[in-house]
């Protein structure tokens, strides 16, 4: 093995934390990333996880990047090594001239190690053991002890960890002061025994700004509350569960009566996602702001429903928590698969508006924005969620909403405009945008009902299965699609700094980790332009960027390139010329893989004249 | 499919109801379904029951799923909001509907196919939610619409058109409504408007889950011999256990039935039913008992019809989730968004 000198960075590497599921690791390595950013140091944390309650190994990866880069590096340059069962992956997994942090209680062989690396062994079992009698004790405050010897090695100030200590802990005194603690036990055995700091340090700083600390699916039910829903009907199901949870959290705080403490709102656990989704198009189609949160294999069971929100023209909400596929796949793994299955969902001729949010704030805005959406254009509205952005904190702007905000409920005809003789018929396109009016039921005594259906039927909702009344709601559904065009999020542009033929599209969690590629890109000379795409269907800038540009890199977390598969359908693009750069493993895409793969394509199509080859 | 409009001229002299309707501002469309068909005499119990108890037409939505029986809330109740869903998915789009706003009155139509087949679980899950509605099931033992398979409530043993025999078991859905915990349990058959009418008004007036079994015959594919749903076997095998003779209002009822035979049946509402007794020992508050009395005549073939249980102080969905009397559909923005004060406040917890 080649020597390699200690890694010597500041505010700039990455720690991953190897433990086992369930032994109460998540929240002192949570501690720690607070910490640095507390430090004014931006970080970026991800879990990565089994699909089980305890005793499977479980990660969680802390980037510390003062430059701001939230997407994943790949690479470990200190690894928190508590898992036996992981032992050797996670030593191989190590960057040369990294750092090994272990439990040394146990004399471990020399094979077991690494040249290359530097060793930090400290006797956790050891300490706990000499300190605590009980077992789960000793358990817990073990990962305490680790981040307290971390601090030493980090130069990580004592005093920060302290005060979020207290913050969690406040009221709690006993445990905060026992956790204290052991917080110094660990810090001082290192400090005593280890030359610290290491190589690796963190330094306060001021790059954290006025930005918040939150999960997207936490964003995404804050957003839902703001944007006025109402019934939330749900299935627990992988990563989307705590979206689920969020909202109803969120609800307790905001939603209550204070002056009767009643509820506004109604949450129900459906017996699966069928009975979820039809609720929601049961409470929508009475005039409530409805959503359900899913994944992939959630959205297969709406199917049926979903065709049904798009030809009877119901709004609904569904905010899809993306995870690997297909089937049950990788449940705690993270992918953007669903674009395909949400875009063109159910039988027959349907086309579906997704929202695609970069991160927590747009989760967010998009949320919220997703009722006003569905209500306008009375149909299914995708929030494009994924694990990566939804099961992670993320540093992100704070959020913002706009108090002189009014809900756009969309066009309904009232009991008032009803009485005064207006002509309703439920599938006439009255404004020429596709969107006709609807009725909430109860509305008038004898005006304005009419029989919903999934069947097809004329303008004034008459059943008919006469050819060309069927065939003009279609060419009206249509049309409503163009009217999407132009409501949903546009997509953002970002220029090179010299003009080029390189175009990139790309979208949701794929953000950070582009931004980063595209500095690395452009170190290597290569100019790209940027593209990312926010919603679909496309607004007309996304086909005018792609005939701007020869050659369009479009970069995703899937196998298939289904955001590719979709511009060249409903753009009508010539293939050839959108050059997949394709992310599938399950974990999120990072920035040093889109440079490599984009910057290999650019090599191979960089021509050399024959003159200079032959003289 | 025929597409006939219905005159919309009526005798002057036609009865009013207390708000001044008569039966036709009740009604709906044509009916589209085979001459003679129980569905039909449901339909006009259904009417029937929401002419006399006055409600206001437009105040009701149905709900529906798929089949002959799912096509029916076009049949009825015109001024009304329908809802022809997905197969088998009534329960849920209804319970979504309701919890939108619970001020409207909830008709769930159904058939044994949409219920008992391909919707068993969201049955199954409405009833134990307690979704404040009347769920009607407008069983004929047979898939009308496909042309004469059998659905779930088909006995085993009986003989479908073709000559088939049903080796399964069937599901009897007046038990398993009474064991997943429906507040008020009826079985009545199509033929037997005297009994459905009472029993579909009590119904409506129930505030909790409300399920009604109604046999009714399919004349196309089940009314042979060696059907269990036919109108010959129907009549011949059932067995009334009580008649519903009045059910009005929240004052006192006086019935002038000979003592012994009458029951007073308080709903959580203030209404009260007044109960003919057919057999003496049926007690509708009992749950347990009813199970086993369904259980003990089906053994015997006989079919059991009439109000089973009803439990008094019946609660609803809302009730369980503490929703606001108003419903959640009046809610606008200044009601249901936080604010951006209150977002800061948050944003500040989150650093």
């Amino acid at each position: 093995m080649p020597v390699s000198s200690p890694i010597s960075r500041i505010n700039d590497f990455v720690v991953r934390f190897a433990n086992v599921n369930g032994s109460g690791s998540a929240s002192a390595n949570e501690l720690f990333a607070r910490a640095v950013l507390r430090m004014g140091v931006p970080v970026s944390p991800r879990n990565i996880f089994p699909s089980n309650i305890q005793g499977l190994p479980t990660w969680y990866e802390v980037r510390i990047t003062e430059a701001g880069h939230l997407g994943a590096r790949g690479g470990v340059d200190m690894m928190v090594a508590m898992n036996p069962q992981t032992w050797d992956k996670d030593v191989a997994s190590i960057e040369p001239g990294g750092y090994l942090f272990y439990d040394s209680t146990k004399p471990m062989p020399s094979s077991k190690f690494r040249a290359n690396i530097t060793v930090l062994g400290v006797p956790l079992t050891a300490i706990t053991n000499s300190t605590y009698t009980d077992p789960r004790q000793r358990q817990l405050f073990k990962n305490i002890i680790y981040l307290g010897a971390l601090s030493a090695l980090l130069d990580m100030d004592p005093k920060v960890i302290e005060t979020l200590i207290g913050e969690q802990y406040k009221g709690k005194e006993k445990l905060l002061s026992s956790n204290v603690h052991a917080l110094h036990l660990g810090r001082d055995w290192a400090l005593q025994n280890l030359k610290c700091p290491i190589g690796l340090r963190v330094q306060k700083s001021d790059k954290v700004g006025d930005r918040i600390f939150i999960e997207g699916n936490s964003a995404a039910a804050l957003g839902a509350v703001y944007g006025g829903a109402t019934v939330c009907a749900w299935y627990p199901i992988t990563p989307s569960s705590s979206l689920a949870d969020a909202f109803t959290s969120h609800c307790k705080k905001l939603r209550h009566d204070p002056a009767t403490g009643k509820a506004k709102y109604a949450i129900v656990q459906g017996e699966d996602e069928l009975a979820s989704i039809g609720m929601v198009i049961g409470a929508s189609w009475n005039g409530a702001r409805a959503f359900t949160a899913t994944s992939g294999p959630g959205i297969s069971l709406m199917q049926e429903f979903i065709g049904l929100s798009y030809f009877a023209e119901i709004p609904a909400v569904i905010m899809d928590v993306q995870r690997a596929g297909p089937s049950t796949g990788m449940p705690t793994r993270t992918q953007q698969c669903d674009l395909i299955s949400c875009a063109y969902a159910s039988h027959g001729d349907t086309k579906h508006i997704l929202l695609f949010p970069e991160d927590p704030h747009e989760a967010f805005d998009f949320a919220a924005q997703a009722f006003d959406l569905a209500e306008r254009l009375q149909t299914t509205i995708f929030l494009m969620l994924d694990l990566d952005i939804g099961m992670n904190h993320r540093l992100c702007r704070p959020l913002h909403w706009d108090d002189n905000k009014q809900y756009d409920r969309g066009k309904v005809m009232t009991a008032a405009a009803l009485e005064a003789g207006k002509d309703f018929g439920r599938y006439l396109d009255v404004d020429g945008d596709g969107i006709s009016y609807r009725t909430y039921p109860g509305t008038h005594p004898t005006k304005g009902s009419f029989f919903t259906r999934g069947t097809s039927r004329d303008r004034y909702a008459r059943y008919t299965e006469e050819g060309p009344a069927y065939a003009d709601n279609m060419q009206r559904l249509l049309r409503k699609f163009e009217t999407a065009k132009d409501l949903v999020p546009r997509p953002l542009q970002a220029n090179a700094q010299k003009p080029t033929k390189y175009g990139v599209l790309y979208y949701g969690s794929t953000s950070p980790a582009m931004d980063e590629a595209i500095g690395m890109l452009e170190a290597l000379g290569h100019q790209l332009d940027r593209l990312r795409i926010r919603a679909f269907p496309f607004h007309s800038s996304v086909a005018s960027f792609v005939a701007d540009h020869d050659f369009i890199y479009v970069v995703e977390q899937n196998r298939d390139g289904q955001l590719r598969s979709l511009v060249v359908n409903e753009i009508g693009i010539d293939p050839v010329r959108l050059v997949p750069i394709l992310h599938y493993d399950g974990t999120p895409i990072t920035a040093r893989f889109i440079a490599k793969a984009i910057g290999d394509h650019q090599d191979q199509l960089k021509v050399t004249p024959l003159r200079k080859v032959v003289s | 499919m025929t597409y006939v409009v219905k005159p919309k001229f009526h005798h002057p002299e036609l009865p009013k109801n207390s708000l001044g309707f008569t039966h036709r501002d009740y009604e709906g469309k044509v009916s589209t379904l085979c001459a003679g068909c129980g569905h039909d005499s449901i339909t006009a119990a259904i009417i029937e029951a929401c002419f006399e108890l006055s409600i206001e037409p437009h105040r009701v939505a149905k709900i529906s799923g798929i089949g002959c029986s799912s096509k029916t809330p076009d049949y009825f109740l015109g001024n009304s909001h329908g809802f022809n869903s997905v197969h088998g998915r009534m329960p849920s789009v209804l319970t979504g509907a309701n919890l939108a706003n619970r001020d409207l009155i909830y008709l769930g139509v159904s058939g044994d196919g949409d219920s008992a087949s391909i919707g068993f679980g969201q049955f199954a899950h409405c009833m134990r939610r307690g979704v404040n509605m009347t769920y009607i099931v407008e069983n004929n033992g047979v898939y009308g619409l496909t042309k004469g398979q059998f659905s779930a409530t088909a006995d085993r043993g009986s003989k479908s058109k073709r000559g088939v025999v049903n080796s399964e078991s069937a599901i009897d859905m007046v038990s398993i409504a009474l064991q997943l915990g429906a507040s008020f349990v009826a079985r009545s058959f199509s033929g037997d408007k005297k009994q459905l009418v009472p029993i579909v008004k009590a119904a409506i007036e129930h505030q909790g889950a409300a399920f009604i079994d109604v046999i009714s015959p399919c004349i196309a594919f089940n009314n042979h011999s060696g059907s269990t749903k036919s109108f010959d076997y129907v009549r011949e095998h059932n067995e009334a256990v009580n008649y519903l003779d009045v059910m009005v209002g929240r004052a006192p009822i006086h019935v002038d039935y000979a003592p012994g035979t009458v029951e007073l049946v308080e709903q959580h509402d203030g209404t009260t039913l007044a109960l003919r007794k057919l057999n003496a020992e049926y007690d509708v508050h009992d749950r347990l008992a009813a199970m086993t009395f369904i259980q003990h005549h089906a053994a015997k073939g006989q079919i059991v019809t009439g109000l089973l249980y009803v439990e008094s102080d019946a609660a609803d969905l809302h009730g369980h989730l503490n929703t606001v009397p108003a419903p959640l559909n009046t809610l606008s923005e200044k009601e249901l968004c936080p604010g951006s004060a209150a977002l800061e406040k948050i944003n500040a917890g989150l650093r």
